[in-house]
């Protein structure tokens, strides 16, 4: 759609602005923008680990404008949806949202994202990449669904942290608290209406807001006011990379590579193996690598996604994990891995070969310091539940802070 | 009466955390506090209705995150968050602004001396490099220098090892580094002297010393050897107030089995044959156990819970002579609004840092003559906190506390004893230079909480008010820390204990005494160890 400027021959190459971007610049004290999915973005605004604790001590936003949404509507919406992804479509209530993946008949996951449920005919979907091609071809066949890319026509916010319930309840949206996990409430702004879901990418309390773009700004300038006495403030990519960590949430690109690019045999994953068999419902009708993932089912994941606990304090980027500690028998490698500041403990997620997750695990770690290469071989402890896990989380009402 | 294998006297943060790592040991032990709150100096309480006032301590930098990690403080609902910037306050309109970043404080150093500001990388890298050693004797017991102890003398090569890796040149500067008064120590780095005041307040916070008292360099020290996750000279502050890490460690030890009395003050410790076994209460309760652990510090354990007649000899003139003086009041405001600052801009980050007014060093050691003649500064030193501007579980939103840490405030008045008139007199010398700089300030206040030394030592216990429970200096350091021969936590009447900031490695929200104690306590009852052996932050 976008037309070639006669004025600005780069006018191809630069990024794309998202509807809140006239505030987030004003924000973006440090100037530290990114790019995500061909948008402007930004990385932090003022200091990443700041970001992170206003996610876990106040409020903070994050803009979810460059991930990709898509309205699918029609009679066949949900038997096209349900052959698409892994979990049971059929299953989601009215006004619900549900986390779903989907994968390649080999049962490759080609992503994850969220299916929004507004009525059986009427559902959106959103994820971290661009999707209509897979889409349409999951369409085919199929006589009465459509699939509109709605990513421009609207803005949305990722409204996270421990007071995010009490700045909604201030902006006026009364009934809020009254909002499950995952559930969805509308509200009536400036004539249209604001949809608000429970929802979020950072394991804490947590909303997603949607609204017709055109109403970025007045969405923006309405929950900035209600949060001004609440600590709120905008966070980039750094901080939700540490919040989702302590979550144990997969990342593309971290965690788990799109099947769809993927080269190598098997560099990708399966939802097995990332730990997401919950997510797969075999009990429902046909859907995209259904017979692949039943093999798998029974003969058990080549690998397993695991939360780690390491001892010591360096952060286990990119390490190896051995079954001893003399490191002679690798048995996986770390995707992601940080000092959490909430947790006080030094967390990773690994893919580790599943007949190896019984015994003990090692890690070899690379350090720097001061432009000496160091390295140590730590101890790792599985942990079966998220890292951070607080209790407001899953509270309804949650608690004002 | 009720038997346990040990009693903790003193519900103050070393206390819990030697009760829970006791706790976890498999004994059964009793915390008894004489208030009817836990927490001690690590406190948070609601004075006016919606205001968490941190009464006393009111940041934090010191806390192991060893310990902090193995107790899982987090899990018992412990958030640190580090502060941002902090402005510096002239005697006049100067300002100097500490900005989160540190290549923005370069070019804000640079505004008042481009000298300086160079001077500042290699000032904070020394500060780094001594604290690493210091940092690693935190979680160890001193050994004992008279001793000819395996494990004494295992410890003294240890500490020879590292000292002898930082190098020849450093050698010679720590032993200055102990002696130096903070002010001559910045002579070498800093010729602004704003800039020398406002690097040189850490050195006074909480001693009876001025910057120009040897001694003061290490208290500096002291003062930036903590971090935040890993980030050393960090500060932080408790989500919930200071009391959330007091609760947290209540929380641990909850969760190993410990009990906590409040309510329960000592009036004395019981010493049979010359051995510690059990404590009376106020009340009259008897309480036996096979140990009994003094959080107090050395001088009140000694002097006021001890019969004179079941010590050693010379203990309890050791202890009457402990140095322990009261030095720093504290003024806790609840404000209706954000108060603003002359020449400060509304930038919220700044706000969500501190406020020191330091002025000159003149004016730092004017406030210290003021203490040296009986009465409080009347140009005071105050470090200040908004821990509500980005603590929403701290005041009701849009309004503010405001936690003042002044110096100096005399543990006694030269024209005689305290009275609540002289305490609000003192309240005011606070909020009219606050008001200085800050004009409108006072229409704001809402509720004020004004504690000088005497407040602090009737409530909390801490003799004449002293933050550190006894002086930093260094003949109340390391191995004679709280006298020498008893630096390892063994006091003279056999199974009797102290835990409290009067031991290694003082004063400080830190745990670690509390933690070494424990360690000392389950080696002699031949427990397995449960305490972290070494802090795991070491580089």
């Amino acid at each position: 759609m976008s037309k070639i400027s006669a004025t600005d021959p780069y006018a191809g190459e630069r990024l794309k602005l998202s509807p809140f971007y006239p505030r987030a610049k004003v924000l973006n004290i440090r100037e530290a923008w990114a790019a995500w999915n061909g948008y402007k973005f930004a990385e932090y605004y003022y200091d990443a680990e700041y970001e992170y604790f206003c996610i876990r001590n106040s409020c903070a936003t994050y803009d979810i404008c460059p991930m990709q949404k898509y309205e699918i509507r029609g009679r066949d919406a949900e038997a096209m949806l349900n052959r698409m992804v892994t979990r049971d479509v059929k299953k989601i209530g009215y006004d619900r949202v549900a986390y779903c993946v989907w994968c390649t008949d080999e049962g490759r996951m080609i992503d994850d994202g969220t299916i929004f449920k507004y009525a059986d005919d009427h559902f959106m979907l959103t994820c971290g990449s661009p999707c209509t091609a897979w889409l349409e071809k999951s369409a085919f066949g199929f006589d009465d669904v459509t699939v509109t890319d709605v990513t421009d026509a609207i803005a949305a916010l990722s409204f996270q942290g421990p007071t995010t319930c009490a700045v909604l309840k201030k902006m006026g949206l009364s009934g809020i608290e009254t909002l499950k996990p995952f559930g969805i409430m509308r509200f009536p702004f400036h004539g249209d209406t604001l949809t608000v879901s429970r929802t979020g990418f950072t394991g804490d309390l947590g909303y997603e807001l949607w609204i017709p773009a055109a109403l970025g700004l007045q969405l923006w300038d309405s929950l900035y006011a209600a949060g001004d006495n609440y600590g709120i403030q905008p966070f980039g990519e750094a901080a939700t990379n540490m919040a989702r960590l302590e979550a144990a949430f997969i990342m593309p690109a971290m965690e788990f590579n799109e099947a769809l690019r993927t080269v190598h045999f098997e560099h990708d994953q399966t939802p097995f193996e990332l730990d997401l068999g919950w997510l797969v419902d075999f009990k429902k009708p046909h859907f995209s690598g259904r017979a692949a993932l039943l093999a798998e089912k029974q003969r058990g994941p080549k690998y397993t996604l695991t939360k780690l606990d390491i001892e010591g304090n360096k952060p286990a980027e990119g390490s190896y994990i051995y079954k001893n500690k003399r490191c002679t028998t690798e048995i996986g490698y770390v995707t992601s891995a940080m000092w959490s500041p909430a947790v006080k403990a030094n967390i990773a997620l690994a893919m580790i070969k599943t007949e190896h997750l019984q015994g003990e695990l090692w890690a070899e770690i690379y350090y720097e310091k001061e432009l000496r290469q160091y390295n140590c071989v730590a101890k790792c402890t599985r942990k079966e539940k998220p890292f951070w896990a607080p209790a407001r989380a899953r509270a309804t009402p949650p608690p004002d802070f | 009466m009720s038997r346990y294998d040990a009693i903790i006297i003193g519900a103050g943060h070393n206390g819990l955390t030697n009760a829970a790592y006791l706790a976890k040991a498999g004994l059964k032990v009793i915390v008894v506090e004489k208030n009817e709150y836990i927490g001690g100096a690590a406190v948070s309480r609601e004075l006016q209705e919606g205001f968490k006032y941190s009464s006393c301590s009111y940041v934090c930098s010191m806390m192991r995150q060893a310990l902090h990690r193995d107790l899982d403080l987090g899990r018992h609902g412990l958030l640190l968050v580090p502060y941002l910037g902090t402005v510096n306050f002239g005697d006049g309109d100067e300002r100097l602004f500490s900005y989160h970043d540190e290549e923005a404080t370069h070019h804000e150093l640079k505004r008042h001396s481009p000298r300086d500001a160079d001077a500042m990388h290699r000032f904070q890298t020394d500060l780094t490099r001594y604290s690493q050693f210091i940092r690693k004797t935190l979680l160890r017991t001193p050994p004992d220098p008279t001793s000819f102890k395996p494990r004494d003398i295992m410890e003294f090569l240890y500490l020879g090892k590292q000292i002898w890796a930082l190098g020849e040149k450093e050698i010679y500067e720590y032993v200055r580094f102990f002696t130096m008064s903070a002010a001559e120590y910045l002579e070498d780095y800093f010729e602004n002297d704003m800039i020398k005041a406002a690097m040189a307040s850490p050195g006074i916070i909480g001693t009876a010393l001025g910057v120009y008292s040897p001694g003061s360099a290490y208290i500096l020290l002291h003062h930036v050897m903590g971090d935040v996750d890993g980030s050393i000279g960090a500060w932080g502050l408790a989500r919930g107030g200071m009391g959330a890490i007091s609760n947290a460690i209540a929380g641990a030890l909850a969760e190993h089995g410990g009990e906590i009395r409040t309510n329960a003050g000592v009036q004395k410790v019981l010493v049979r044959d010359r051995k510690a076994i059990g404590v009376v209460l106020e009340n009259g309760d008897e309480i036996h156990a096979g140990i009994v652990v003094s959080n107090l510090d050395a001088k009140r354990t000694f002097t006021r819970i001890m019969d004179k007649n079941d010590l050693p000899d010379g203990i309890y003139e050791k202890a009457r002579n402990f140095k322990i003086r009261g030095s720093s009041g504290k003024v806790n405001i609840a404000l209706s609004g954000m108060p603003k600052f002359t020449g400060v801009p509304d930038n919220k980050y700044l706000n969500r840092g501190g406020q020191a007014f330091t002025g000159s060093l003149e004016t730092m050691e004017r406030a210290y003559d003021c203490w040296k003649r009986g009465r409080w500064s009347d140009d005071p030193f105050i470090e200040s906190v908004i821990p509500s501007a980005w603590d929403p579980t701290v005041a009701p939103p849009g309004q503010h506390w405001m936690s003042n840490f002044v110096q100096y405030c005399p543990p006694t008045l030269a024209d005689g004893a305290w009275t609540p008139e002289k305490r609000d007199q003192f309240g005011q010398t606070v909020i009219d230079k606050i008001e200085r700089y800050s004009p409108g300030f006072k229409n704001l206040i809402v509720h004020m909480e004004v504690r000088t030394p005497h407040e602090i030592e009737q409530e909390i216990g801490l003799t004449e008010g002293n933050i550190f429970q006894g002086e930093l200096t260094i003949d109340q350091l390391f191995f004679n820390r709280p006298f020498p021969g008893y630096a390892q936590y063994r006091m003279p009447v056999k199974n009797l204990y102290m835990c409290g900031s009067s031991t290694h490695p003082g004063g400080g929200v830190s745990s670690a005494c509390g933690a070494n104690a424990a360690r000392e306590i389950l080696m002699d009852l031949r427990r397995t160890n449960t305490v972290p052996e070494d802090d795991f932050y070491d580089e």
